[in-house]
């Protein structure tokens, strides 16, 4: 398997739209890579870009600390599987699988001994025979998959494969991506932008906004340490609570006055807002849907009043989508809460929990 | 009021069924009459008012339309026109519909927008300037002369270039990084994903270059060397035409489209379906 450097890698289009900028990474062997971002944040062309199916306009893309910038796709050795699976529509499964060894000039019996372990590790072997029309979608993917598999490339690159199941298909085909992953031992870029593959998934994820990496780091870094008010929002379903607040610091003690009510803030959050020099100053306060819960009937500290605008119910919990003065509060509860749109609740944030935002730059004070 | 029901049903079903019986007749008429004249005599062809079936079913007039015409040569000649036509059109139209439909380069679109003008002017325009081309090539009354207009078609090329769009980019994307280059992906991929479009424009072509009258007869002038339309084209006096043996010839001339037509049935009915042509 390989090592890959993309090194201050840009895209320019000749009308001058930049899609990618300054992109820097080191990936591993057998990494597990994702990229996630909103639709048209460079994640498809970056991969692209990896396939040598487009021409990376500056900087340097090393497979081994060999530089690939010029080199053909043929003669990378990457294999992908694409959103729409672009199998060859004329040829049977076999042959699909076997057509990249054949132009290889792979002897015919090594081909049919790679086709057939491809066909029985994806589940495929009765369907050799049939053409791409006559699979479901589920069966197609695998063919895709399959069809990467046998060339034992250096690098899988997988562009929203699962984009195009139904739900439950798409979390079967999770698990056996994860599985073919430890199996094969595999370096595998995944482009998504499906956070719950997203994070499932990737060994790392990179999170892409407008062309530019926003943070790169495990999924669980990602969602407990975002850098970001981007990250923070795109990383969570439903996503970060996000509050405008004020910071007030006496002392060593910082609180964030949102709306009429004081949040105070443990000591190593309020060290870093005092230390950043934020007293008085707009900030945003994040916070998740899991960490904001009903209060009890004594609760004094930390508290806010929300109105219930819609009540969610997922089966085990309920979400409560709510408002305060000027601020939407999302928070996750339990079911079997009597709760109901109108309803007036008092919240408990779990201020070891809050992220502090700058305002401005939007970059994050504390986690 | 079921049965009211499935009177009337029967009854627009009886009546669509005469329609398309009088259509159908209507259409088949001409053949039938071109069948029968051709056992007739000069004398009952033109006689008033006119009789429907022959007084004797003589074979005479098909020995004299073989006697008038070298039919072989006609046969051979229509064939090789037929035969290179298809061949340069569905060749040279799917390499530049190809490259129209998924390569980028330098002027694509204006090149595209000058085959579209070509397809736009009428082909008269182009008769006199070709043929004194082939002229002062000393090429007239030869088999090239008659390919010459056809060796390239622009409605090949756009019709090729509309079945290559129809292919998803990535199909092409997956070959590269399977290992095509350029030539396998066009050859490998591209040509067995459009066979259908290329049968379609392959009968399209014959079955013009078979009607085509105008540039045989103005470049091929030797009768051994004109193509079935143009030959029996010369059994037509300026004064008077002896019909029997013109149906006679024409029946003997339809014979290679009616071959064509019984092969390739399917592929020229999916052809219309396909470019909504008639």
């Amino acid at each position: 398997m390989a090592r890959l450097s993309l090194k201050n890698i840009c895209k320019e289009y000749p009308n001058g739209y930049q899609a990618v900028k300054n992109f820097n990474l080191e990936i591993a062997d057998q990494e597990f890579i994702i990229f996630v971002g909103p639709s048209g944040c460079g994640k498809s062309t970056t991969l692209r870009m990896i396939a040598g199916l487009e021409d990376i306009s500056s900087g340097e893309f090393k497979i081994d600390d060999v530089l690939v910038n010029d080199i053909e796709s043929k003669d990378r050795d990457i294999a992908m599987v694409f959103q729409n699976y672009a199998l060859y529509p004329h040829m049977t499964v076999y042959d699909n699988m076997a057509f990249g060894l054949k132009l290889r000039k792979t002897p015919k019996a090594e081909i049919d001994k790679m086709v057939r372990e491809a066909a029985r590790i994806l589940d495929l072997e009765r369907l050799l025979d049939r053409k791409p029309a006559a699979l479901s979608g589920g069966q197609r993917q695998r063919v895709a998959m399959g069809r990467a598999i046998v060339r034992n490339p250096k690098v899988f690159l997988m562009d929203e494969p699962l984009s195009n199941l139904d739900a439950k298909l798409r979390v079967q085909m999770r698990t056996e991506i994860s599985k073919l992953h430890k199996r094969l031992g595999a370096t595998i870029i995944y482009v998504t932008h499906d956070q719950t593959e997203a994070m499932t998934l990737g060994t790392r994820i990179v999170v892409m906004k407008d062309g530019v990496i926003q943070q790169v780091d495990s999924p669980q870094n990602l969602y407990n340490k975002p850098c970001n008010v981007f990250v923070a929002g795109f990383i969570g379903s439903p996503q970060m609570n996000f509050l405008e607040a004020e910071c007030v610091v006496s002392g060593k003690k910082a609180e964030l006055k949102i709306g009429d009510v004081m949040i105070t803030l443990p000591e190593e959050k309020a060290e870093k807002l005092i230390r950043g020099k934020y007293d008085g100053k707009k900030v945003i306060a994040g916070i998740r849907p899991e960490d904001v819960t009903l209060a009890a009937n004594n609760a004094k500290d930390n508290v806010l009043q929300c109105t219930v605008n819609v009540y969610e119910l997922l089966g085990s919990e309920a979400y409560l989508y709510t408002e305060s003065g000027t601020n939407q509060l999302t928070a996750r509860v339990s079911s079997a809460t009597d709760i109901k749109a109108g309803d007036t609740v008092t919240f408990e944030l779990d201020t070891t929990k809050i992220h502090v935002f700058d305002k401005e730059t939007e970059e994050t004070i504390t986690n | 009021m079921n049965s009211s029901l499935s009177k009337s049903k029967k009854r627009r079903t009886v009546g669509i069924y005469i329609f398309f019986i009088i259509g159908s007749c209507i259409m088949i008429f001409p053949f039938v009459w071109m069948l029968l004249t051709s056992f007739k005599t000069v004398g009952e062809s033109m006689q008033i008012p006119p009789t429907i079936l022959p007084n004797s079913w003589s074979l005479d007039t098909y020995k004299d339309a073989l006697k008038s015409l070298p039919f072989l040569a006609l046969y051979k000649n229509t064939i090789l026109l037929i035969f290179w036509r298809v061949v340069c059109a569905v060749v040279f139209s799917s390499m530049a519909g190809y490259a129209f439909a998924k390569l980028e380069f330098k002027g694509k679109n204006i090149l595209f927008a000058i085959v579209l003008m070509q397809m736009m002017l009428p082909s008269q325009i182009f008769l006199i300037p070709q043929y004194k081309m082939l002229a002062k090539l000393g090429l007239t009354n030869s088999i090239f002369a008659l390919v010459f207009p056809g060796l390239v078609s622009a409605f090949g090329t756009f019709f090729l270039r509309q079945a290559y769009m129809g292919i998803p980019d990535e199909i092409a994307e997956a070959a590269r990084l399977d290992g095509c280059n350029q030539w396998q992906i066009f050859s490998k991929i591209m040509v067995p994903l459009t066979t259908s479009s290329m049968a379609a424009l392959g009968i399209f072509t014959a079955v013009f270059a078979y009607g085509d009258l105008m540039w045989p007869l103005v470049v091929n002038t030797d009768i051994n060397m004109m193509t079935l339309s143009s030959g029996l084209a010369t059994l037509r006096g300026q004064f008077s035409t002896n019909f029997p043996v013109l149906m006679a010839g024409s029946l003997l001339a339809m014979l290679p489209m009616v071959i064509i037509y019984l092969v390739f049935q399917k592929h020229l009915i999916e052809g219309v379906a396909m470019t909504g042509g008639k």
